[in-house]
């Protein structure tokens, strides 16, 4: 129950408990609830944990890790 | 971005371990909390990239491995009752007890029913008025969210069938158990990512602190694992110790305050007992005294004692990361996923399970 992969919203419907959306996990789509994440729109990335989306992934933060790890052997001492 | 082929470029898997590499003075033992980041480790061989100075230790992190067997035991009694539908997610089917399994309970005749959600299992009582609906409500902090909307669903709809057998376990007091035990190992965990999410992190400085323990939020992709690590590693080669969030896409310092307000309406804080590790003050999730109606240990007797079967099977001791699966003189010979023995084996998330699948010519190779 705990392998979560990120799934892309490809649409919602219903609101507040009620509010779930179509997920697309990598060609598979199931449905989701998107009660307990409010502010997640169509076309956000989120984890899905026992058939309700538990976060959203944010792509700057995401896109600032691959950064960092793209940067670390271009240096040659451990940054810090 | 998809977030996933990104996460797992060899590029990026392998400057992490060069890094790491560079980094490494000293031995560490270093204990991955969850079930899915162990399997991550196994299959993609992670171990085998990291110097020989750092050991990874395999945590308590499977709610399936972590659910006593007195649980086990009275989710099977309920099945068996007449007018009950018992639902569950499908990794529980096969969890040991003495002979029994909820596999069999169903084949003699109980109304056993797999479920992706327990939202799902709702809908099963809103269509069968005339029956008792129980979801096996286990799990982390990453499934409490989705059963404490079942339960508000439920009570929405004014559904009066439908209960929630409750095993919730929590991870910050279990690491802090872990901690507490005098032949204590570990040197710093990575935290489960997705249980970070829903917590936030604000429950681990207090133990970091007291301990002297690097503990790092972290993701479940090779690369996010051993970025996780090398943060760890850091950490512990300055001689600091202090709560890191590396797996910053998903974890917010807060966590996520919609779920942990619903949780909150519906659950309450309880001790809880943990296969392996017994009885751990503040450990679990019980139903508050608003939803008591909802709890099917109130409905069909409380959960008692555990009869002691010694089955040979040390599970108890690879949850705590003091023994490995190949340990253990069953592994891969008498005690296989076909035919498992202890949990760590039934359970796809379990130690055992991942070892075995990923050991020497076993089915899951993917490097
Ligand atoms: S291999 Fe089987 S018997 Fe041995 S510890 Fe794992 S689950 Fe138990």
């Amino acid at each position: 129950m705990c392998l979560a992969i990120p799934g892309r919203v490809l649409d919602i419907s219903g609101a507040a408990y009620s509010r779930s959306a179509r997920v697309d996990f990598g060609g598979v789509i199931k449905e989701a609830s998107l009660a307990l994440a409010p502010e997640v729109q169509i076309g956000d990335y989120v984890i899905v944990h026992a058939g309700v989306a538990i976060t959203r992934l944010d792509e700057e933060a995401a896109q600032r890790t691959l950064d960092e790890i793209a940067n670390l052997t271009a240096l040659d001492q451990a940054p810090d | 971005m998809r977030y996933v082929d990104e996460f797992r470029a060899v590029d990026s898997v392998q400057r992490l371990a060069e890094e790491i590499r560079k980094t490494t003075i000293q031995h560490w033992s270093v204990m991955e909390v969850c079930g899915g980041q162990t399997h991550a480790i196994m299959r993609y061989g992670l171990q085998e990239l990291l110097p020989e100075e750092i050991t990874l230790l395999h945590g308590p992190g499977c709610p399936v491995c972590v659910t006593p067997q007195s649980y086990i035991d009275k989710a099977i009694e309920i099945a068996l009752l007449p007018d009950v539908v018992f639902c569950t997610f499908g990794d529980m089917l096969r969890v040991p007890s003495g002979d029994s399994d909820l596999a069999q309970a169903k084949a003699r005749g109980g109304d056993v029913r797999v479920v992706y959600s327990p939202v799902d299992a709702v809908e099963v009582a809103r269509v069968n008025p005339d029956k008792d609906v129980v979801f096996f409500a286990v799990g982390f902090e990453t499934t409490a969210p989705a059963n404490a909307l079942a339960v508000r669903r439920a009570k929405d709809e004014g559904l009066t069938n439908f209960s929630l057998l409750v095993s919730q376990v929590l991870v910050p007091p279990a690491l802090l158990a872990l901690l507490s035990q005098p032949d204590c190992r570990i040197d710093a965990f990575l935290a489960a990512g997705h249980v970070c999410a829903v917590a936030g992190l604000d429950a681990y400085h207090a133990i970091a602190e007291k301990h002297h323990t690097p503990i790092v939020a972290t993701g479940f992709e090779p690369a996010d694992i051993l970025r996780g690590v090398l943060h760890a590693v850091r950490q512990l080669e300055a001689g600091e110790a202090f709560v890191e969030n590396s797996y910053e896409r998903a974890v917010a310092q807060q966590g996520n305050k919609t779920a942990q307000a619903l949780m909150m309406e519906i659950f309450e804080i309880a001790p809880k007992e943990w296969r392996g590790m017994g009885v751990i003050p503040a450990s679990g999730l019980a139903l508050n005294a608003a939803h008591a109606d909802f709890d099917a240990e109130r409905r069909f007797g409380a959960i008692g004692a555990a009869p002691r079967r010694d089955c040979g099977c040390i599970s108890g001791a690879i949850l705590q990361g003091v023994k490995r699966p190949p340990d253990c003189p069953r592994f891969a010979t008498s005690c296989t996923p076909d035919n498992p023995i202890g949990v760590t084996m039934a359970s796809m998330e379990g130690a055992c399970s991942a070892y075995y699948q990923y050991r020497e010519g076993g089915s899951g190779h993917e490097r």
